[in-house]
């Protein structure tokens, strides 16, 4: 185990170094943030000052490499625009994001898993047919529809919820979150939703599927032969067999929900960090566009390795064969 | 005499339904004692494991009793409420699988299965359950049966997933044991062992066994009694010595010259010629008419069963007259 850790460690960092190297690159190539930040009356003598100011003046491997440096020094550059360490704003949003995408997760996973049980148990039923169109809408539809529906019937003909921004935030168990008030929770409401329906969709057909592919096997015959009631196997024999491909996609998944989550926020104007990378973005505010490229590839770096370790604890036979 | 512990009356399952109805189970009709051994042999696809999981109500969509009567202790089976049936499995009526190795679930532990296994019918506190688990693995030979509670599935070698898939059985000391081909995936050497096992316990808790085996040979040193299956119907049932030493269908006579021990030394085996038919094309009259010598227009006619004490067939050309 530990020299499986240490070599999927080892891996995250190259795949960390290669990422930082196209980030960089690639955010060089889209335009001037020179062109944006002063002012068009200012003199040539002014402008070269800035962009000495900014570092920007120098060639590209000088200014890659004082990237590189910097970053290992948890330096990710100032930001042109707020003129704050671009990681400080990072992470001064990241806990909107996350909190928008584990509520959509967990949303995703409370009614994904009962429908697609459902779907799977009772398969071309009009049951069934119900839940798997609902969910070929879920998949097919862009998402940023989804939203503006989502918008349209509840909070502008229903006006049953608000359609922008986070609510009040309390703290519960030392996280602050909106969770901890009605109000806070009616705002996150619409946005979650949004940003669960296409995982949603997803559940529903792993589930669907996994338990019919589950329910015919032998071991479930032998369940019943021993008398077991349906209930315990389906609950214990088929969710436990089916639980790990689907915490696989799952933790894959929760990495391009917070990726994702550019379009929802940007729609619902909540202010997380996919909101910042958008308006970082139309600023050319380089080094912010930076930092969140840098912390989202290292979030799905972390959740791939967590997925590994998860999947090992779940399936028996991988832990063993690893050992 | 008593009545028998299991009494099954003409037994039809299918899957499907109208013409294209496969009719897995065509009419099946044997008893088994108490305590008594009953060999149930036929080729591959003949209908014994449908018969079996029948008996367990064990069939699914689109497969169901089409009709018949399954009494277990007097009380009809088909038909009887799910609850029932399954207070039932496990408990009065064990099986055991043919491939071990798909009959446990990978995923959890032998411990969690046994113990599941005990408390889906007795109210008993978790440590007895697992007392129970461990001490039934030992009876089967599992050695170290603490920590093998612990273990997966995948730890096991085939012929001792098997050995757990009896201890299982065995849990709630059933009235009957249903065995389908419960060796055939396993070593040689292995299938010994394990017959002789599963002999050794039945008869320790005088428990009636079915086993069901494509192989005359097994069953001729382990069963009281045969009943020799042909296209999903029983063609003829008896003591192993009547079947054995007297066949009365030319189906059994032909399973017989098939295997090595009975044939006649230093002649060359003699398999049944052609294939078993399958469901959905089996002759009209007597389904095993296209592959037997003895086969005349008679056999165009369904043939009805002829009983001579204890022993039956269904033949219009039967080997042997019975015996006056
Ligand atoms: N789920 C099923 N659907 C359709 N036909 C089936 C199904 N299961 C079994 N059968 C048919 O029933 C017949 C008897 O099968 P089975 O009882 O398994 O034979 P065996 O004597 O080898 O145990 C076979 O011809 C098989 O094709
Ligand atoms: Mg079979």
């Amino acid at each position: 185990m530990a020299v499986f850790v240490i070599r999927r460690l080892m891996q995250s960092l190259i795949v960390l170094a290669a990422t930082a190297a196209l980030v960089f690159l690639g955010v060089f190539a889209i335009g001037d943030p020179g062109e944006m930040l002063i002012p068009p009356d200012a003199t040539p003598a002014e402008r070269a000052q800035v962009m000495a100011a900014l570092g920007l003046d120098r060639p590209l491997p000088v200014q890659f490499v004082t990237f590189l440096a910097n970053i290992l020094q948890g330096d990710f550059g100032r930001s042109f625009v707020f003129d704050q360490p671009s990681i400080a704003l990072i992470l001064g949003r990241l806990p909107a994001t996350l909190e928008l995408a584990f509520v959509a997760l967990a949303i995703a996973l409370v009614l994904g898993l009962p429908l697609g049980l459902l779907a799977g148990l009772r398969p071309r039923t009009a049951t069934d047919e119900a839940i798997m169109t609902g969910s070929i809408l879920g998949f097919s539809l862009p998402n940023f529809w989804q939203g503006m529906m989502l918008i349209m019937i509840f909070a502008v003909w229903l006006g049953w919820l608000p359609s922008t921004g986070r609510g009040p935030r309390g703290t519960i168990l030392g996280i602050e979150t909106s969770l901890a008030s009605w109000e806070g929770i009616r705002h996150l409401i619409l946005p979650a939703t949004n940003l669960a329906l296409f995982k949603l969709a997803l559940v529903i057909r792993l589930t669907r599927t996994g338990v019919r592919e589950t329910m015919p096997l032998d071991f479930v015959k032998f369940a019943r032969a021993k008398g077991l009631t349906e209930r315990r196997i389906v609950l214990v024999h088929v969710m436990k067999t089916i639980m790990i491909p689907l915490v696989t996609v799952i933790g894959m998944e929760l990495g391009s929900l917070i990726a994702f989550a550019v379009v929802t926020e940007t729609i619902f104007a909540w202010p997380g960090i996919g909101k910042l990378l958008i308006d970082s973005i139309m600023r050319l505010d380089r080094p912010v566009v930076v930092a969140y490229l840098l912390v989202v590839v290292a979030m799905f770096i972390t959740l791939n390795f967590l997925v590994d370790v998860l999947y090992s604890i779940l399936d028996p036979r991988i832990r063993l064969g690893r050992a | 005499m008593t009545a028998p512990l299991l009494d099954v009356r003409d037994l039809r399952t299918q899957f499907g339904t109208g013409v294209r109805a496969v009719k897995a189970v065509d009419g099946v009709s044997f008893t088994v004692d108490r305590g008594e051994i009953l060999g149930l042999v036929g080729e591959s696809g003949s209908g014994k494991s449908i018969t079996g999981f029948s008996i367990l109500g064990l069939i699914e969509p689109p497969g169901r009793i089409e009709g018949g009567r399954i009494l277990f202790m007097g009380e009809d089976l088909v038909g009887a409420p799910r609850e029932a049936l399954r207070r039932i499995r496990g408990k009065r009526i064990a099986m055991i699988f043919q491939d071990p190795m798909m009959t446990l679930n990978p995923v959890l532990t032998i411990g969690t299965q046994m113990v599941e296994a005990v408390l889906a019918h007795d109210a008993v506190p978790r440590r007895t359950a697992v007392e129970r688990a461990r001490d039934a693995l030992g009876l089967v030979g599992i050695p170290s049966p603490d920590e093998r509670l612990k273990a997966y599935p995948h730890q096991f070698s085939g012929g001792m997933r098997q050995r757990v898939a009896i201890a299982i059985a065995l849990l709630h000391r059933p009235d009957l044991v249903i065995a389908d081909e419960p060796t055939t995936a396993l070593d040689v050497t292995i299938q010994s062992q394990i017959l002789y096992e599963v002999r050794r316990l039945a008869d320790a808790f005088g428990m009636a066994l079915v086993w069901i085996s494509h192989d005359l040979g097994v069953v001729a040193g382990l069963a009281d009694r045969v009943a020799v299956m042909y296209a999903g119907r029983i063609v003829e049932t008896g003591t192993v010595d009547d079947v054995l030493d007297r066949p009365a269908h030319p189906y059994t006579r032909g399973l017989m010259d098939a295997l090595p021990a009975t044939a006649v030394p230093g002649d060359r085996l003699r398999p049944i010629p052609g294939m078993a038919p399958l469901p959905t094309s089996r002759p009209d009259g007597c389904p095993f008419r296209t592959r037997c010598f003895a086969a005349t227009d008679a056999c165009r006619a369904e043939p009805v069963v002829t009983v001579a004490a204890g022993h039956e067939w269904r033949c219009h050309h039967p080997i042997r007259e019975p015996a006056a």
